[in-house]
């Protein structure tokens, strides 16, 4: 597959300028290359954020009779990956991030209650928390929706969320992932009691542990035994799509 | 001219407090408390922290109101006390200044974003602003000092209420981050981009504070020069935390940070400080190293 392989001509302008690893350039050409020119053109809306397109285009594949699941990973999921990758790297910021959010939930809004009709299971459960005490949740926001916008299903407890609360969820949900995010230093102990409270409760073998946040190294994810760390809200869902994995391997 | 002004335009380079939250947490405030409660419930601890880093050469005190507008209040259901909390933020630090020292009002950020990326509007957001401005002003601040700031937007409401509503200066800071491509707010805005919008949207000092180390910081400062003849202002943390003997300390200890402050000021600061992690032994430290 090759870059000229893809139709959508914006597609390929993203791919030149901003997609710099190679690794990553391949995957994406790939993943763009075998999409069908309606979803490149979709996932082009999401990029560009808008997302009275993106919710037009995303109707009219459903019209066109293409499947909803392809819908979303090739359009969808496809256009969120280079949004991330541009986050990572400084080409773009929040704001534009946001804009590119709002365009998937309005493309997620035709896809989602198809997808739910016919039993199909998102790529992954999240439970997703600010920790006890602090009640900031613009990064955890961040990483929800990136979360969402890679195809995770994720249930957000909010900020000032205490031991028992992530508990009970997890009992709830049976989400296989929880992550726990922390603004202050001074609620960044409340991650390792929450983990804690997890062994009290005997859930600990059930659940993968990742914590992010502006005070949080790996130093201190490793020192409070989470099980992955996140820097920025791409390394979210790479430890996401990780934890997942590792947590299906484990059940087998 | 303010008195203030007055005296960065002769040159002069000011010394600012160090931390506020390190300072309360050490004193009783619990993880996740409210701050900004501590000036009704312990006004003795923010007077004596007033005391603390003026006596030890601060030339100037931020009030203990970084999270007092309504929208941050009201998560702890102190909505109802944005005025009073202020004001009283404003009377302590005033009580406890020495004459020809200086009291800075202290706004943080709302932790709302305006539309579309959020749910504020522009004028909800002004208002909120005004009323936390009015509160520092009937207190009895000299200027505004509105920080660690990432969205010029905000910001520029902000700058504009204090403005309107009091009339006094108003010092503008943001907090960058250093991504791979360089230094950033959360919204994309760089050092040099910052000072010139900062001091575009009436900023009378201009800078940054928070997020980053002293030796990036320097970095920072010395990009913000290039752009602008405004007056700078830096609060800079006490390094990034770490944990030793499982314990969360911040790395830089006073004379560490101390030493690299007169690199901060030949890259152009006018007024210096310290941000979370500093405590008026820091202070202490570089006044030495400054004046000797």
């Amino acid at each position: 597959m090759e870059l000229s392989d893809i139709h959508n001509e914006s597609i390929r302008n993203e791919i030149e300028e901003f997609i710099e690893r190679e690794d990553e350039r391949r995957h994406i050409i790939q993943l763009y290359g075998k999409a069908r020119p309606s979803l490149q053109d979709l996932a082009a809306t999401i990029i560009e954020g808008a997302h009275h397109e993106t919710d037009r285009l995303a109707r009219a594949a459903l019209d066109d009779g293409i499947e909803a699941l392809e819908i979303m990973d090739d359009g969808l999921i496809a256009g969120m990956a280079i949004v991330g990758i541009k986050f990572r790297e400084n080409f773009i910021f929040v704001p534009e991030v946001l804009a590119c959010a709002r365009a998937m939930k309005a493309g997620m809004a035709h896809i989602e209650p198809i997808l739910s009709a016919s039993g199909i299971e998102p790529i992954g459960r999240v439970i997703m928390g600010t920790v006890k005490g602090d009640l900031h949740d613009i990064g955890k926001n961040l990483c929800i929706m990136m979360l969402r916008g890679a195809g995770f299903e994720v249930i957000d407890l909010g900020v000032d969320t205490s031991p028992d609360d992530f508990i009970e969820a997890v009992e709830e949900h049976r989400a296989p992932v929880v992550g726990m995010s922390a603004l202050l230093t001074t609620t960044m102990p409340n991650m390792g009691k929450t983990i804690e409270a997890f062994i009290d409760a005997d859930l600990r073998d059930d659940v993968k542990v990742m914590v992010g946040g502006a005070p949080v190294t790996r130093e201190f994810a490793d020192d409070m035994g989470a099980d992955a760390y996140g820097d920025n809200a791409m390394e979210c869902v790479e430890a996401a799509k990780r934890l997942v994995a590792e947590s299906a391997k484990s059940e087998t | 001219m303010s008195k203030l002004l007055e005296r960065i335009a002769a040159g002069e380079v000011l010394i600012s407090d160090g931390a506020t939250g390190t300072y309360l947490q050490a004193n009783g405030l619990e993880p996740g408390g409210c701050p900004e409660e501590f000036n009704e419930s312990h006004p003795q601890v923010i007077r004596q922290m007033a005391a603390d880093y003026f006596e030890a050469g601060s030339d100037m005190v931020e009030t203990n109101s970084f999270g007092g507008s309504r929208y941050m209040l009201k998560k702890y259901k102190h909505g109802d006390s944005v005025e009073r909390y202020n004001r009283m933020a404003a009377e302590h630090a005033r009580a406890a200044a020495p004459p020809e020292r200086f009291v800075l009002g202290s706004i943080g950020p709302t932790g709302e974003f305006l539309e579309p990326n959020g749910t504020a509007t522009e004028q909800e957001m002004f208002d909120v602003f005004a009323e936390q401005a009015r509160g520092l002003a009937d207190g009895g601040i000299d200027a505004f000092c509105i920080e660690t700031m990432s969205d010029m937007g905000e910001m520029s409401l902000a700058i504009r209420a204090a403005k309107e509503t009091t009339g006094l200066p108003v010092f503008a800071t943001l907090t960058f981050d250093k991504g791979p491509r360089g230094y950033f707010t959360m919204f994309g805005i760089t050092p040099a981009g910052a000072a010139e919008q900062l001091g575009a949207a009436g900023a009378d000092v201009v800078g940054s504070n928070c997020g980053i180390a002293i030796e990036q910081m320097i970095e920072i400062i010395s990009k913000m020069r290039e752009a602008t003849d405004k007056p700078i202002l830096t609060h800079v943390n006490a390094g990034i935390p770490k944990i030793e003997k499982g314990k969360i300390v911040y790395p830089d200890d006073p004379q560490r940070m101390a030493a690299l402050y007169p690199k901060l000021v030949e890259a152009g600061a006018n007024i210096v400080g310290g941000c979370c992690g500093t405590g008026p032994d820091h202070i202490r430290a570089i006044a030495k190293t400054l004046r000797g």
